[in-house]
């Protein structure tokens, strides 16, 4: 999988702070895109940046690539601002989004132009071609190809450099399941290599099966930094679902006792609060039957949509008939 | 062994020679320079020198160097698109990732731009002179590049056409938008000489001497014209507009969010 990759092993655990941003904010016009972001992404994980879309998650990408000029606050790239980086693309490399790319140029030549702005041979060209899985149209023109193929050939850019950092933003958008899956599986290598993977999605099954570190951003604001096992703890509970045909005996018994109890799908309850057991030898005793006694740990989407429950961008509404 | 060393402007200027010759907008824009300028220059002279009419002030070197009026067209839209197109396509972003230093990115453009029509300019200037003495000769109206001014008119029209698209990379730059840029710079270029035309007195005269076209054209002429600038001197006023436009072109880009 890795074609001649010479970045050092480091500790999957490292205190090395790749990419810092600092009080970093962004206004386009009357509308604050990033508001005073503090946070840090550090080497040998993937670390998910997680937001509901229009958050500011594009905005904050760009804003550490130096396309866009922060407002206040700085944010810096292995210790310096992008535009200072003398090679770029062989530290930082970057997936935005796979248009940035003149259609009328061959995947070849694109990559080539690339290449050459920061002194890469064409022997690495060829080899990430490879690594990406588009060899054979190579000589094509981007124009003609696919959302999944032109994502495929932004990640062929952004491992162009064999760069220690690497940042893909929405890289699922397009692909299929298979490239999907392909795309998990590199960046967890790349991870694992002990580079830096700072990888944004507004999916949150996506993050819950790559990442180990997220950053949730919500409205331009940062709300939390954590690890996804601790986001999850932290904002979300896990609950036993209960379907009983004797539902009107057993319910009462269940509030009665101070548990808080909602309805679920399929005729079904949920308790919080308290464990299988309790509630397996309440129902005999009550003499009430049980067809299903489950527990649900709590779901990463769940964790999201507590914490950004007030911080997303279009809510829809719903219209009484 | 893979290269280590800092990338460098003339890695920058490396690339985009690859962005330049990897799209076909650029060979069809110079395949019609070519074509347009040397086969005007050359379709005039044939209808002078088959026409009865003979006038005194016949200047055979401005005849043979008409067709380059046409290359600006031709050559102010590959200046113009080979940065319009990078901000159609969403390239500039891919481009600014690589070469974070704006000023380099946009200088290598410039170089790259500058150096290909410089060569296709001068190309064109003289296929145009000489295919068009070669037609005069048949009457024996032709003149030689050792003629007064003439050296000077030819070397001009190259530089001229590498100027015009030196100019239309900045207002590319500063549009950022391909139709509105090349409607810019066509507008300038050969609307404003006619709204000039009608301007009135001396301080119209002036004015329409002043207009980018008519300065830049003046290096063209080998006879002493009472409406335009001296050769040199209209050369320059047009070397500062696009110094002017290109500076602006600088600053802009390195200052707007891309």
């Amino acid at each position: 999988m890795a074609v001649g990759r010479t970045c050092p092993k480091i500790a999957a655990v490292s205190l090395e702070v790749m990419i810092q941003a600092t009080g970093l904010t962004k206004v386009y016009g009357a509308r604050t895109a990033v508001d005073h972001a503090d946070f840090e992404v550090r080497p040998g994980v993937v670390t998910g940046f997680l937001g509901p879309n229009g958050a500011g998650k594009s905005t904050t990408m760009r804003l550490i690539l130096g396309l866009d000029r922060p407002t206040a606050g700085t944010v810096t790239v292995n210790g310096r601002p992008y535009r200072r980086l003398p090679s770029p693309l062989r530290e930082v490399g970057a997936l935005l989004d796979a248009k940035a790319v003149h259609g009328g140029r061959s995947a070849y030549q694109h990559l080539l132009c690339l290449a050459r702005s920061n002194a890469i041979s064409r022997k690495r060209v060829a080899a990430v071609l490879d690594e990406v899985g588009l060899t054979d149209v190579a000589g094509n023109r981007a124009g003609e190809f696919s959302l999944g193929m032109g994502q495929r050939l932004g990640i062929a850019a952004a491992l162009l450099g064999d760069p220690p950092i690497l940042m893909f933003d929405e890289p699922g958008n397009g692909l299929d399941p298979e490239g999907i899956v392909w795309i998990r599986g590199l960046m967890r290598s790349l991870a694992a290599e002990g580079r830096t993977v700072f990888v944004s999605s507004h999916l949150m099954a996506e993050m819950a099966q790559t990442a180990e570190h997220l950053v949730v951003i919500g409205r331009g604001r940062i709300l939390a930094e954590t690890t996804v096992r601790g986001f999850v703890g932290a904002n979300a509970n896990s609950h036993v679902r209960v379907r009983s045909p004797d539902m009107i005996r057993l319910a009462p018994l269940l509030t009665a006792r101070g548990w808080s109890v909602r309805a679920d799908e399929g005729q079904a309850i949920r308790v919080y609060g308290v464990a299988p057991e309790t509630i397996g030898d309440l129902a005999y005793h009550a003499g009430a039957r049980l067809h299903e006694l489950t527990v649900v740990q709590p779901s990463l989407e769940e964790a999201f949509m507590r914490l950004t429950a007030d911080s997303v961008e279009y809510h829809a509404h719903a219209h009484p008939a | 062994m893979r290269i280590r060393r800092k990338a460098r402007f003339r890695d920058a200027v490396a690339s985009e020679w690859t962005k330049l010759w990897s799209v076909r907008s650029t060979f069809w824009s110079l395949l019609a320079t070519v074509v347009v300028t040397i086969g005007l220059s050359a379709l005039l002279s044939i209808a002078y020198v088959v026409s009865a009419a003979r006038g005194p002030s016949f200047d055979p070197g401005a005849y043979g160097l008409a067709g380059l009026n046409f290359g600006v067209i031709t050559l102010g839209v590959l200046g113009v698109l080979v940065i319009s197109t990078e901000y159609a396509t969403g390239m500039i972003r891919t481009s600014l990732a690589a070469v974070p230093r704006r000023s380099r990115l946009l200088a290598a453009k410039a170089l790259v731009l500058g150096l290909i029509t410089l060569v296709v300019g001068e190309a064109v200037s003289f296929a145009s002179f000489f295919l068009s003495q070669a037609i005069f000769a048949t009457k024996d109206l032709d003149v030689t590049l050792g003629a007064p001014g003439m050296l000077r008119a030819v070397l001009g029209g190259g530089l001229y056409l590498t100027l015009i698209a030196l100019l239309s990379l900045g207002v590319g730059a500063i549009l950022r938008h391909t139709a509105g840029a090349i409607t810019a710079v066509l507008g300038v270029l050969f609307v404003l000489p006619i709204f000039g035309a009608f301007l009135p007195g001396g301080w119209g005269r002036t004015v329409q001497k002043l207009l980018p076209s008519n300065a830049g054209g003046a290096i063209l002429a080998t006879r002493e014209l009472p409406a335009s600038l001296a050769p040199w001197t209209g050369f320059t006023v047009f070397a500062g507009y696009t110094a002017v436009v290109l500076v602006i072109a600088f600053v802009l880009f390195a200052r707007r969010d891309a």
